[in-house]
């Protein structure tokens, strides 16, 4: 049933694309997203995947190109990065609030400027209020397999939202990894052919995207927010099932040496594997640490974070993304706010870093940790710090 | 004379509306005219993706809707790309069957939604050679949002953002010409189209989806309320946009160009410019200028013009013309004069503009063309 092999994460999404049997792609190439829409161009070139690839000209069309297909019913797929993902911003909500099941990879990328190419999250940030269902995968296998679970659950009938998988530039996109692949027949199975509940036909016609004046707009918005909210449970549910198939399990909030913790800090994306290499040193040396690693981004799982974060004292956040002038890293005040309603509740340290590519060894995740006991020992909450910038 | 055009026009295109009345367009609007007409030459088998603009917010206020036709609008600028996409999806769909009919792609934009916002979407789709036809309703300047100028806006044109005033003559800049720039991506067919030439436009859209590739009508769309001309003078300052090489009617079919309407004399730009309170401040060294213009662009196109329909003639083959009266109604230049019940009718070639509507217009087959 599983295949292992050794692949660059980009081809391994182009290849849960082709084995989801995507009917559209429609991408423009941007650092470090290329691989991926390279790949399908190939895929596609050489008759393995029967789709449409759409070499549209800006990512404002790709994203365009997609709400078209995804409206007659085709299953369509896209990836980005960076300042395409930033180019593509008023689309998104458009397809959210059509409710477009697209799926798309992001290959989180610093925005200009200065100009960099590399990894952070400010791109996913910047898109964290578009409606769509957000996850963040950590290496190859992860993104493989949170891509083919994206297409199930947004072209859940009771879902029906557009999904990205957030993956960091660079550091997962561009590496080589072993992982398992699924047979055809086992991905047809878990992933049957999409089937739109309404389609853009001269048989039914419909109109789409009428406009709503004050008297009717919150009503359009308010089911849009308790649909994406309750879409948590599905997707739940997917990745049980896609657990059951493949043994590889993945939940909203993932923990590492949570159980006993006093201390739990909390990243996004592929730190997470740094991040457990230094938590099992200070476990070592003693410290009752912990890591929490935030796979599902929306609908925000404020019931399974608050389950974890109240059994803890303190909680050390790493945002990889600036918030200017703002209350601390944009992960961080979503956190702050989930807490805030709480009687019980862990102080909070907040820290940025890792931007615009900058790797956070181990040593430096050691030493982020220390500063923020240390910081919490002396009861200075504060904002947020910057690790490691040079003044 | 208006109930007769309705029945002439309803006779020939069937009665069905696509774009259903009691939508919320200004009185006399061309726009909505022009939507209608190229609705009613569409037909049933059709996909149409709107611009954000007055079309779509005159037709689609939540909870309601004009359009009995599958209609998507998402947002201002990539109307193009949404269009490349539907058919794109569409023609997977189909080769996996899984989607059936042979619908159209239409998608359907104003000349700020086209030649602004939305030129390089427009140019992307037109590029990749998708399957569908572009329709550009233009009224000259962004009217939903309160007559603001866009490229396409005429020189001397005063609007809410090139007003005329004491160091100004409003519009600076000269028109874009978006039909060449559609032209110039190599499609197999362009055109310019007005409502006040009902047949032509409806030809051209017919024509326009029977081809294979990208296609781009561009629809002259009177605006009165940005104009500031009254809401009955729509159909009067099209023909004269038209009778004054303003807006000049042709098409572009593989490169060919061909002049649908020519005039053996031009009227002068004053007779259409004096009509519209946007032109009231002109002076007329200003005039003179936008003649000089006009003249030197209408020679330009008749230049290109490599088939011109003055080499061809019309005429009335007695025998078979009872005198219904079709022709007579659908004749822009009054050029088919009626002779009385059961007598056949008689066109003055003289007026005659070579525009074929008459033609058209005959379900007995009693006009000849040579
Ligand atoms: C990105 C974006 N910018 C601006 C607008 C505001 N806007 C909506 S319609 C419009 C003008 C439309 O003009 P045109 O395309 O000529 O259509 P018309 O209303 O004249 O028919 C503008 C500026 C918008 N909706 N989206
Ligand atoms: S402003 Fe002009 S184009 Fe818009 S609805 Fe009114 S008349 Fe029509
Ligand atoms: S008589 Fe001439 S001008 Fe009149 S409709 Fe026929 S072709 Fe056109
Ligand atoms: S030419 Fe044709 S349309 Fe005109 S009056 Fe005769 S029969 Fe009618
Ligand atoms: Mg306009």
């Amino acid at each position: 049933m599983m295949r292992k092999v050794g692949m660059e994460a980009s081809f391994a999404i182009a290849e849960a694309v082709k084995l989801a049997d995507a009917d559209v792609v429609a991408a423009y190439p941007i650092t470090p997203q290329t691989h991926i829409v390279e790949r399908l161009a190939e895929l596609v070139a050489n008759g393995e995947l029967d789709a449409d690839y759409m070499p549209v000209e800006s990512e404002h069309s790709a994203m365009s190109a997609c709400l078209g297909a995804s409206a007659v019913g085709a299953r369509t797929f896209t990836a980005t990065a960076g300042q395409g993902l930033e180019l593509m911003h008023e689309v998104l909500y458009v397809a959210s609030s059509l409710r477009l099941p697209i799926v798309m990879t992001v290959a989180n990328r610093a925005l200009s400027g200065p100009l960099n190419v590399w990894g952070d999250h400010s791109d996913a940030m910047a898109t964290r209020d578009c409606g769509w269902i957000q996850m963040f995968a950590e290496n190859a296998q992860q993104v493989f397999d949170l891509v083919l679970c994206a297409f199930r659950i947004a072209e859940d009938q009771a879902v029906l939202f557009p999904t990205m998988v957030h993956i960091d530039g660079f550091h997962v996109s561009h590496v080589i990894e072993s992982l398992s692949l699924l047979e055809p027949e086992v991905v047809n199975k878990f992933l049957p052919k999409y089937q739109p509940p309404y389609a853009l036909n001269p048989d039914k016609p419909l109109t789409m995207g009428a406009f709503a004046a004050p008297d009717l707009y919150t009503e359009t918005k308010k089911p849009q927010d308790v649909a994406l909210r309750a879409s948590k449970e599905v997707i739940i549910q997917v990745w049980r099932e896609f657990g059951e198939l493949t043994g590889r399990h993945y939940s909203p909030v993932e923990t590492h040496r949570a159980d006993d913790a006093e201390t739990l800090l909390l990243t996004m994306g592929s730190f997470g594997e740094t991040a457990t290499v230094a938590v099992d040193n200070l476990r070592n040396k003693g410290q009752k640490i912990g890591l929490m690693k935030l796979r599902l981004w929306r609908p925000f799982p404020f019931d399974e974070f608050r389950e974890v974060a109240t059994r803890v004292k303190l909680l050390i956040v790493l945002d990889r993304a600036l918030s200017f002038g703002g209350p601390s890293g944009p992960v961080c005040s979503e956190l702050q706010a989930a807490l805030y309603p709480l009687e019980v509740r862990p102080k909070i340290i907040s820290f940025v870093g890792g931007l615009g590519g900058r790797d956070i060894s181990v040593e430096t995740f050691e030493n982020m940790i220390h500063r923020g006991l240390d910081r919490a020992e002396r009861k200075e909450f504060g904002e947020f710090e910057m690790i490691e910038v040079r003044e | 004379m208006m109930e007769s055009q309705v029945i002439s026009a309803a006779s020939l295109l069937g009665t069905k509306e696509y774009l259903a009345p009691g939508h919320r367009a200004c009185l006399g609007c061309g726009e909505a005219l022009a939507a209608r007409l190229v609705c009613k030459a569409l037909g049933e088998e059709v996909i149409i993706v709107n611009a954000t603009g007055c079309l779509e917010i005159i037709s689609s206020q939540l909870p309601y809707t004009s359009w009995e036709v599958p209609w998507i609008h998402t947002l201002f600028e990539n109307t193009a790309a949404v269009a490349s996409g539907i058919e794109a999806g569409m023609k997977v769909l189909k080769r996996k069957e899984r989607y059936e009919g042979k619908a159209k792609v239409v998608a359907m934009a104003g000349d700020g939604g086209t030649a602004d916002i939305g030129v390089q979407a427009l140019s992307g789709a037109f590029e990749r050679g998708h399957n569908f036809l572009y329709v550009c309703y233009d009224n000259e300047a962004y009217m939903n949002t309160g007559i603001q100028r866009s490229s396409a806006t005429p020189f001397g044109a005063s609007t809410t953002t090139s007003p005329a005033g004491k160091v100004s003559m409003g519009q600076a800049t000269w028109k874009k010409n978006m039909p060449a720039i559609a032209a110039a991506h190599g499609i197999p067919y362009v055109a310019t189209a007005c409502p006040s030439y009902p047949f032509d436009l409806i030809t051209k859209v017919r024509k326009a989806i029977a081809i294979e590739g990208p296609s781009y009508i561009h629809i002259l769309a009177v605006c009165p309320t940005g104009w500031r001309a009254p809401a009955d003078s729509t159909i009067e300052l099209g023909r004269l946009a038209v009778e004054t090489g303003i807006f000049p009617l042709y098409e572009v079919e593989a490169g060919k160009y061909t002049l649908n309407f020519d005039f053996p004399e031009l009227r002068p730009v004053e007779d259409y410019l004096k009509r519209q309170g946007r032109f009231r401040h002109l002076s007329p060294e200003m005039v003179s200028k936008i003649q000089e213009r006009v003249n030197s662009e209408y020679a330009e196109l008749k230049r290109k013009a490599t088939v011109s329909k003055a080499s061809i003639r019309y005429y009335i083959i007695e025998d078979k013309c009872p005198g219904c009266g079709l022709c007579v109604n659908a004749c822009p230049r009054e050029a088919i004069i009626a002779m009385g019940k059961k007598k056949p009718v008689v066109l003055d070639e003289a007026k005659c503009i070579k525009c074929g509507a008459c033609y058209d217009a005959c379900r007995l087959g009693a006009i000849g063309v040579e």
